[in-house]
């Protein structure tokens, strides 16, 4: 009997240490084929150059940059939105409609990302190029839009779960106390939830910046430095879903384990802080 | 101004935060029902081919849906066999062996492995491929076997970190009255603790299987293609139904195509849909019929 316990502990240990070097084989694989380039050209070359191969320039500064708008755009959108939504679910009808918005919105992390790309082209691009009249409609805007639609139920989960954790006895207190709901919120829910709002916000800005059919469907792709919202631009994800067809021993395609390093070290650094984040005592 | 103002204010607010989003959602839910439904029948499945005959393999289905189904479920079945083992054997330790120091340095990779992008994993999957390639055979190309693969590291920390914390959350009652009764802690494990935390488990599976069924970044890199037709073994490319989506958003020739792509859309909505509905049920459902409460 004590053998088989022994067996059955080691192979739990074993899957998890197999699991756990999936996250370090990634890691390798991407340092690994990286280096080839970075000896030939500086790190900071091939992050502040322009993208012309044909002038032999590989730099993705612009598709840094793309991301980074692209993400931060859509939070801007979904934060304001996602606040409301979990305000109403938490504190202003927390009854019957609040319910039924938080089963919706359960139900909307279930939507596939290739759907909101698909609408994003047939629905919302050409709705932006009649708006504003400005190139193809394929922009930083349309893509920020729908992808701050994708975000918003990974923040609104979040923001709804901090408010529920504030004690009921606290907020007692300030129905005690006379006070309204406005200063509810403000002197005593954001205060002990503002820990797990800021993690909402890390991670849904992860999963906007690791998103690529959004981005590759309705941005345009363009690989110019965008200069207003309604410029297109390309993402660094979307940039590897478009050079991956590239010759396996061209420099093109070499630079998107850098790519991938990027967005992987972007990524792991906001699962660090969030994690930082949720750790410490209430 | 006057707290009575302030009040209706945030209650304004809010309110317009939720209709709004409820109506973008059904804006977008909408749009696809109503361009979609009319396509929706055999045809749009299995084209001008005898449905029987293509079931049962014995015809190539050209111009349907049914050839990317198929690729799906390949899919779906090839990496949770990946996936399922490994994943729920690691969540095992996690919850029930690891030392708390140990259990930290596990989360954290797993927790890392859960941020990396889609596309990052498949740009893995692919990388590994042509290592492959240069190093063993030059016959290995991006197939159904890589992608199943890549996708089942996609889904590994969900699955872990739901059997993790389905096992952690169970009351200590539970957990002590077996190894009182002189079970071993394995008997305690595979016949007390899995069993009752079997509908987190289960609706955490049926979840990462809604993820594997829509992931199209991961097999855009691997090996999906437009045409393949039926996969014939799991070292041959195949098509899949997100990146038929894909495809037909960017490619379409001509309006007949477009129409596909709405239909395609709509069923793989409704399947991810389905499979969302589907964990939530056996969420309530089973922890509803548990005969024992504590």
């Amino acid at each position: 009997m004590p053998f088989k316990e022994k067996l059955a502990r080691s192979l739990f240990f074993l899957a998890a240490v197999l699991s756990a070097a999936v996250t370090l084989a990634v890691l390798g694989f991407m340092i690994a084929l990286s280096l080839p380039v970075l000896k030939k050209a500086a790190l900071w070359d091939i992050l502040s150059a322009p993208w012309s191969p044909d002038h032999g320039q590989f730099g993705i500064l612009a598709m840094i940059v793309g991301t980074l708008c692209i993400a931060l755009f859509s939070l801007c959108i979904s934060f304001p939105l996602s606040l409301g939504c979990a305000l109403f679910i938490e504190v202003t009808r927390p009854g019957g409609p609040g319910k039924v918005l938080k089963k919706i919105v359960q139900l909307m992390t279930a939507i596939p990302t290739v759907i909101y790309g698909f609408v994003g082209v047939f629905l919302l691009v050409p709705i932006v190029r009649e708006i504003f009249v400005y190139g193809s409609g394929m922009s930083i805007l349309s893509a920020s839009l729908m992808l701050g639609l994708l975000i918003s139920p990974t923040m609104i989960l979040f923001f709804s779960q901090s408010f529920a954790r504030v004690p009921q006895s606290d907020l007692n207190a300030v129905d005690a106390l006379g006070g309204n709901t406005v200063q509810k919120l403000w002197y005593v829910m954001l205060p002990h939830a503002w820990r797990g709002i800021l993690t909402g916000i890390i991670l849904s800005f992860g999963r906007a910046m690791g998103d690529t059919l959004i981005a590759l469907m309705i941005s345009g792709n363009s690989i110019a430095l965008p200069s207003s919202v309604l410029d297109s631009a390309r993402t660094l994800t979307a940039h590897i879903a478009l050079i991956i067809a590239a010759d396996f021993d061209s420099i093109e395609f070499k630079i998107l384990f850098i790519c991938g390093i990027t967005l992987y070290g972007m990524t792991s650094c906001g699962i660090l802080l969030a994690r930082g984040l949720d750790r410490k005592p209430r | 101004m006057t707290n009575a103002f302030w009040d209706k204010l945030l209650a304004l607010f809010s309110w317009a935060c939720a209709l709004l989003l409820v109506g973008a959602v059904s804006v977008i839910i909408g749009f696809l029902v109503v361009k979609g439904y009319q396509t929706i029948h055999l045809e749009l499945i299995f084209s001008t081919t005898r449905p029987l005959d293509a079931l049962l393999f014995k015809q190539q289905v050209f111009d349907g849906l049914f050839p990317a189904m198929v690729g799906t479920l390949f899919l779906v079945v090839l990496s949770m066999g990946f996936a399922l083992p490994v994943g729920l054997a690691s969540g095992i330790f996690l919850a029930e062996y690891a030392p708390p120091r140990v259990k930290w340095i596990f989360s954290l990779l797993f927790d890392v492995l859960a941020g990396i992008p889609s596309i990052v994993v498949g740009l893995f999957g692919f990388s590994i491929t042509i290592f492959l390639h240069h190093s063993f055979s030059d016959r290995i190309f991006p197939c159904l076997l890589i992608s199943s693969l890549s996708l089942s590291f996609l889904v590994l920390p969900y699955i872990i970190r739901t059997t993790q914390i389905s096992l952690e959350s169970l009351p200590l009652q539970v957990r002590l009255t077996a190894p009182c009764l002189g079970a071993t802690k394995l008997e305690n494990i595979f016949l007390v603790l899995l069993p009752s935390s079997l509908s987190g488990i289960v609706s955490g599976i049926v979840l990462a299987i809604g993820r594997c069924a829509e992931d199209t970044a991961v097999i855009m890199l691997t090996g999906a293609v437009a045409t393949a037709g039926v996969p014939r073994s799991i070292f041959s490319s195949f098509e899949a139904l997100p990146f038929y989506v894909y495809y037909m958003a960017s490619e379409y020739a001509d309006p007949l195509e477009l129409t596909k792509g709405y239909g395609a859309a709509l069923i793989l909505l409704i399947l991810c849909a389905g499979l969302f509905v589907v964990a939530y049920a056996i969420k309530t459902r089973l922890t509803l019929k548990t005969p024992y409460r504590f």
